[in-house]
């Protein structure tokens, strides 16, 4: 496709906003207070939203706008807004738990963004320039929303690093020419629901433990092994 | 009559979610139980009618591998509902289970049910992999159903990593769909199963080998495959006996249903590694760190869970053997192996309700105590621990005759880890099933609740002493489609 040749403008518009998206992933890698994090997250899906739209505009393939709509709406809109509420009204801001410092795992994150571009680079060799570093940059994202989820304690901390981990797959599916809307249907229609289940999670979990963190989970383990 | 826009295959799925839906509105405990048994029925009984409707469409694949497991699927989702029908009233009796969630209860099990047949019968990677995790949250939301302490956190630990594991699959199904472009264009063709089976050949085998890892990571995850499985003896253990007897059949088999044809794929491209190596040492491992898994547990359900996780990794290790003679042991051992578990979990849900308690300390002497629940329970303990006469033992056989064939060295590993485990579940039986029986707060259990346990498990002997020549062949179809 001319439009993504190697120096013109889809291929450097679409990799800034891809770029965007992971640097956001370091950010909120990097960052403790709680409502910056929601407010890191929903940034981070504005880009994800304006890189789907852009993708749309030069793959000439609309159904993609709807992809950009639902994430600009539902996570980069309502979802934090959700967030913002829950973290007020159970009196959670302020700071989270790391169990791995903030430089350590910049560290190990930086690794992981290696560790991608190293496994997908060799073994796209074939496809265009484009196809191959987004895909390298979803997959940094991913890994990184895993690190998030390993090395934060706290359950919000873990729904917002599961969340930012769907970001890096919706960024590979639109970035991928021609696949069928299925994909970025489900992915939205996944946060949606996922949501409402943490939802509730979110509630039962204040009701039982007082708290939110998930070193109280590990007692269904030990208990009764 | 049917609307052309409607396969026929579509309704197996479509009647035990219609069912739902309808469930989501009726109050009644015992209504609800009948709706559902009704809906799980007509699933069923659509499902008998898929090996005369065998054909693919842009969204249904009915080959006889996905209709093998589809039978197998409805028919365990529809002896469970008739489980379920008195086992939720004990659990009502005794204030474990609100009435308000009842309601919950059986919707969420049809709507569990229906998506696994979904994922079974589409041909669209799309729509497997949504219906995967429509399936997962329904699960999730019945294992919290008790609302006790310990099962929310095990539905959260079951969310959060069947969640993670569901994500990397998608990525797996992206990037295999770009190793598909080049061979199939763009649209719907790349993400067909049937499509894809066909141009294999000509996909870029370095992006396969990528797509390859991440769908068996993700699927894995689904299959209870080690490192991965911790999710599920936390819900085996906290959710509703009648999940566990579902969960431990037909979410492995749909994960390892994709994964077998997922093998077929990877195996047809030259370029792409060998599939089988990874398969094996996934299936060895799970199978050992389960059996030992199995020392020391207190709960009985946690230990069952075990002992399904160990059957998963040794269904993987024969995918992973490959060719005809290693799938179909594969798939005989998922056939025998879900009827004997989900008859096993019946029988476990019952004495945990009449003895008021889910440890082993707590449940002894039932066969003294209750003789058909305790003769039932010590069958389905001798059958899952693959001793003859019962068809696990023939599909152990079958497994570890072709590990001789293929890679002797393997056989003392997979023997050890066999060994263990036949071990525990016989010592296990031994405290359950015979000696001075517990005590016993709970209501009698009449043979009557036993009867779908007995069809269960005359099916897993028959098919152990003298397993009829056309299923052989069926099954022997289902292993050619997938080779």
């Amino acid at each position: 496709m001319e439009h993504f040749g190697y120096g013109t403008m889809g291929y450097d518009v679409a990799h800034m906003l891809g770029g965007g998206v992971l640097l956001l992933s370091f950010a909120l890698l990097s960052q403790r207070r709680i409502a910056a994090l929601i407010n890191i997250y929903a940034l981070q899906a504005i880009v994800l939203a304006a890189a789907a739209c852009w993708q749309g505009f030069a793959q000439d393939a609309p159904h993609l706008y709807i992809t950009a709509a639902i994430a600009f709406a539902a996570k980069g809109v309502i979802i934090p807004l959700a967030l913002h509420r829950f973290v007020h009204r159970l009196n959670l801001s302020g700071s989270v738990d790391t169990a791995l410092g903030i430089f350590p795992s910049m560290a190990l994150g930086v690794a992981l963004v290696a560790l991608a571009i190293m496994v997908v680079l060799p073994t796209t060799s074939q496809s265009q320039a484009l196809t191959r570093e987004d895909l390298a940059l979803a997959l940094s994202v991913v890994l990184l929303g895993l690190l998030m989820m390993i090395t934060r304690r706290t359950v919000i901390t873990q729904v917002i690093g599961f969340m930012s981990l769907e970001n890096g797959l919706i960024l590979a599916a639109v970035g991928v020419e021609g696949m069928p809307l299925v994909v970025e249907l489900s992915v939205a229609v996944l946060v949606l629901v996922a949501f409402v289940v943490f939802g509730v999670f979110f509630r039962r979990l204040r009701a039982q433990f007082h708290s939110l963190n998930v070193e109280h989970l590990d007692r269904v383990g030990s208990a009764h092994r | 009559m049917m609307p052309d826009w409607l396969p026929p295959a579509a309704l197996v799925p479509l009647a035990p979610l219609l069912g739902a839906l309808v469930l989501t509105l009726v109050r009644d405990a015992r209504a609800g139980a009948i709706i559902a048994i009704i809906a799980s029925a007509a699933g069923l009984a659509f499902a008998c009618r898929l090996p005369w409707l065998m054909g693919s469409g842009l969204f249904v694949l009915v080959d006889p591998l996905s209709a093998h497991v589809a039978i197998l699927t409805a028919f365990v989702g529809f002896t469970t509902a008739i489980f379920s029908y008195r086992y939720i009233l004990v659990e009502l009796a005794s204030e474990r289970i609100k009435a308000s969630r009842v309601r919950q209860y059986h919707a969420l099990f049809m709507s569990f049910l229906g998506f696994m047949l979904m994922a079974l019968l589409s041909n669209n990677l799309g729509v497997t992999w949504v219906a995967i995790e429509a399936a997962t949250i329904s699960a999730v939301l019945v294992v919290s159903l008790p609302r006790s302490a310990n099962a929310v956190e095990a539905s959260w630990k079951f969310f959060l990593l069947c969640g993670v594991g569901i994500a990397l699959a998608l990525f797996g199904t992206v990037v295999l769909y770009l190793a598909a472009f080049p061979a199939l264009g763009s649209g719907y063709a790349a993400m067909t199963w049937t499509e894809l089976a066909r141009a294999a050949p000509d996909c870029r085998g370095p992006m396969l080998n990528l797509a390859f890892v991440f769908m068996l990571v993700g699927y894995g995850t689904k299959a209870g495959l080690a490192p991965l499985h911790s999710w599920m003896p936390d819900a085996h253990a906290e959710g509703p006996t009648p999940v566990s007897a579902v969960l431990s059949g037909s979410v492995l088999n749909v994960a390892l249903v994709v994964i077998l044809r997922l093998r077929g794929v990877m195996q047809a491209n030259a370029d792409a590694i060998d599939p089988g190596p990874p398969l094996m040492a996934l299936g060895l491992l799970t199978v050992l760190f389960a059996a030992f898994s199995l020392w020391g547990r207190r709960d009985v359900k946690r230990f069952f869970a075990f002992s399904t996780i160990e059957q998963s990794g040794l269904a993987a290790f024969a995918i992973g053997l490959g060719g005809v003679a290693g799938t179909f042991a594969a798939l005989l051992h998922i056939t025998v192996h879900t009827l004997a578990k989900s008859a096993l979990f019946q029988c476990v849900g019952r004495a945990a309700q009449r003895k008021g308690a889910q440890s082993f300390q707590a449940i002894g002497g039932l066969i003294v105590s209750d003789r058909a629940l305790g003769l039932t329970l010590a069958t389905a303990i001798i059958a899952v621990a693959g001793l003859p006469p019962f068809g696990l033992f023939s599909s152990e056989v079958l497994i570890i005759s072709e590990t001789m064939r293929l890679h002797p060295y393997l056989v003392p590993l997979l023997g050890i880890g066999l060994i263990v485990s036949g071990w525990q579940l016989i010592a296990r039986l031994i405290s359950l099933c015979l000696g001075e029986p517990s005590d016993s707060p709970g209501p009698a259990v009449s043979w009557v609740a036993m009867i779908p346990a007995w069809v269960h498990l005359a099916i897993v002997l028959g098919l152990g002493i003298a397993m009829p020549v056309s299923i052989a062949a069926w099954l022997a179809a289902a292993a050619t489609v997938a080779k």
